[in-house]
């Protein structure tokens, strides 16, 4: 495929993940939708245009890996397994619904493609590097990404891995941060601030790119692994924006768990086009 | 994050209490700091943060560092109260609870918010249903689950006078008030909800006016149950155990909380050493499947139906 054929295929995907997960979150009345959005754009570069995986052989050894470490964006996860294929558009039906698979944090144990159970914060990256240690022990070329909030970020437990994968040089391992700037309450820089955290990974030993996480042709260039490969593990800095796509829950904090009534929803998806 | 449960006459969320009661504390103590871990709308500290912005210290998303900091902050001469989602405090901030807070014996308040299964559908990472057996070991944490508004407002009050670490637990599934008169809380002692010489049910937190509604179902049939309200699990009310053991005969434990290690665990415990009878443990096995919270009290038979049918059980395994 040409690379603007991956892009338009890109774009396709990130809008058919939109309308899913909120109308997923709009009849549940539950889930995250604000950060479902900064994220979708990130995720359907990955499955739609730069991971290696055969949905009907999820436990391949050789798959890529995606952990999805802000375990809360269920419907931005939920809808891209399913586009991949891993399940049938059916089970989104069911998302929070009694016994369903489709739990608000994924489950390993009830989803084909889950790699790890998420959702509380900061468990994403210490799972996802043992994983590309595990890789470089077996000599495995396969890669590990891994999906981070921001506000997520205050965890020490992420900090503790990035030295370990800077130290480890793990040049198969790409952590992708999804900097909306806002995590549950507030703004992420007047809550503990972050900035300069490009400084920070690169202190840590990391190569670091910024890029703007809605400009999926952007996104697919930093997360294509280049010729020859790299010697460092890559942290993605990807501005976006919580929210991303819906004019009234752009860059607003309360849509964070804010779910939509049927005028909003009604909007939103004649917005969402 | 939940839903919030359908709005009941008469029901209240517990939250609501305990942010009056800070709040209120806090005017007339500046030692009072609340601590959080971008908490502040799931622990209803709104207001406080609007009256002492100087007061209330949020960490960000980093629990360990908040335990942490409610231990050097009682250091520093504040009295902390270190207000958080209980699964994440508990668990995530275990290893700082018990070094920090229990073996180093600061005065520090812990209170977890949302707890149970009051986040229902976001699944067991985000349950708190295994803090009792986490903390319980924990022996000079005094661990108060209250059952109500006003229970919860007394146990801040009180939490805030008391020197030495406390564990408040929360829920944020609305409860109705408990009709007993004359009340005074008094931590490590159980409240008699109602009388009984069948069997005693031993219920704390959410479950308590399930246990009311239980007991009259039990009545009309002719069985005359005891409630015990055992807000406080540690120090757990000893005597009250023994005495309900030798003069019911038969024991039911209801807990928000995993079969394993709780409240139902500590009756146990103290039961099969003094006073062996049956003791029907009722919670939760291990983690839940997808659910409402709604969902989940009936799918594990915490209902009032269900804690008749266990008191039956118990009832029946009395030895002739
Ligand atoms: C350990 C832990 N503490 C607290 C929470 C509650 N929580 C869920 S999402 C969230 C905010 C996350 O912010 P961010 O990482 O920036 O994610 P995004 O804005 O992309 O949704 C919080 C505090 C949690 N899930 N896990």
């Amino acid at each position: 495929m040409l690379k603007n054929d991956i892009v338009d295929t890109i774009r396709d995907k990130a809008l058919w993940m939109r309308r899913r997960a909120f109308t997923m979150v709009h009849d549940a009345q539950l889930g995250h939708p604000g950060g479902d959005f900064s994220a979708i754009d990130i995720i359907a570069t990955l499955y739609f245009g730069v991971m290696r995986y055969d949905a009907k052989k999820p436990d391949m050894p050789e798959r890529d890996r995606f952990i999805m470490s802000k375990g809360h964006a269920t419907g931005a996860l939920y809808t891209a397994l399913c586009a991949a294929g891993y399940y049938p558009e059916d089970w989104l039906k069911t998302y929070m619904q009694p016994q369903s698979k489709l739990n608000g944090h994924p489950n390993r144990n009830y989803l084909p493609g889950v790699e790890t159970n998420t959702g509380p914060l900061g468990h994403g990256l210490p799972v996802a590097l043992g994983i590309a240690i595990a890789g470089q022990m077996t000599k495995s070329d396969y890669r590990t990404f891994v999906l981070t909030g921001d506000g997520e970020l205050q965890e020490g437990s992420n900090w503790e891995a990035a030295m370990t994968a800077g130290n480890r040089k793990l040049g198969k391992f790409t952590l992708i941060v999804d900097r909306n700037r806002l995590q549950q309450g507030m703004g992420t820089e007047e809550t503990n601030g972050l900035d300069p955290l490009d400084d920070k990974f690169r202190a840590f030993g990391w190569d670091v790119e910024v890029v703007d996480g809605h400009d999926v042709g952007a996104l697919f260039n930093a997360l294509s692994e280049p010729p020859g490969g790299r010697s460092k593990p890559l942290c993605i800095i990807a501005n976006t924006i919580k929210g991303k796509g819906v004019s009234f829950m752009e860059n607003k904090a309360s849509w964070h768990h804010g779910v939509p009534n049927a005028e909003q929803y009604n909007t939103a998806m004649e917005e969402l086009v | 994050m939940a839903a919030p449960a359908a709005k009941q006459e008469g029901f209240y969320d517990c939250r609501d209490a305990w942010a009056r009661t800070i709040e209120e504390l806090a005017e007339n103590d500046p030692r009072i700091v609340a601590v959080v871990n971008d908490s502040v709308g799931s622990s209803k500290l709104g207001g406080f943060q609007k009256k002492f912005p100087d007061r209330l210290i949020n960490v960000g998303i980093a629990e360990q560092n908040m335990v942490g900091v409610g231990a050097g902050l009682a250091n520093g001469g504040r009295i902390p109260f270190v207000s958080a989602a209980a699964c994440f405090l508990t668990g995530r901030a275990l290893e700082q609870v018990k070094a920090d807070i229990a073996y180093a014996g600061f005065n520090v308040k812990l209170v977890g918010q949302s707890s149970g299964v009051a986040y229902g559908e976001l699944g067991p990472t985000h349950h708190s249903i295994e803090d009792f057996a986490w903390l319980r070991p924990l022996s000079n944490i005094t661990m108060v689950v209250p059952a109500d508004s006003w229970e919860t407002a007394e146990a801040v009050k009180w939490a805030a006078a008391h020197e030495g670490p406390v564990y408040i637990r929360l829920s944020r599934m609305p409860v109705p008030d408990l009709a007993v008169e004359n009340r005074k809380f008094e931590p490590g002692k159980a409240e008699l909800v109602r009388s009984g010489s069948d069997v005693t049910i031993i219920a704390c937190g959410t479950m308590v006016h399930l246990a009311v509604q239980a007991a009259a179902e039990l009545e009309a049939e002719g069985i005359s149950a005891r409630i015990l309200n055992m807000a406080t699990i540690t120090p757990l009310d000893e005597a009250a155990i023994s005495a309900a053991a030798s003069e019911t005969g038969a024991i039911v434990t209801v807990e928000e909380a995993n079969i394993h290690g709780g409240l139902g665990g500590a009756v146990a415990e103290h039961t099969s050493a003094n006073l062996p009878v049956p003791v029907e443990r009722m919670g939760f096995p291990g983690f839940v499947p997808t659910g409402s919270v709604e969902w989940l009290f009936d799918h594990f038979g915490l209902t009032a139906t269900g804690i008749a049918r266990s008191a039956r059980k118990a009832i029946g395994r009395k030895r002739g």
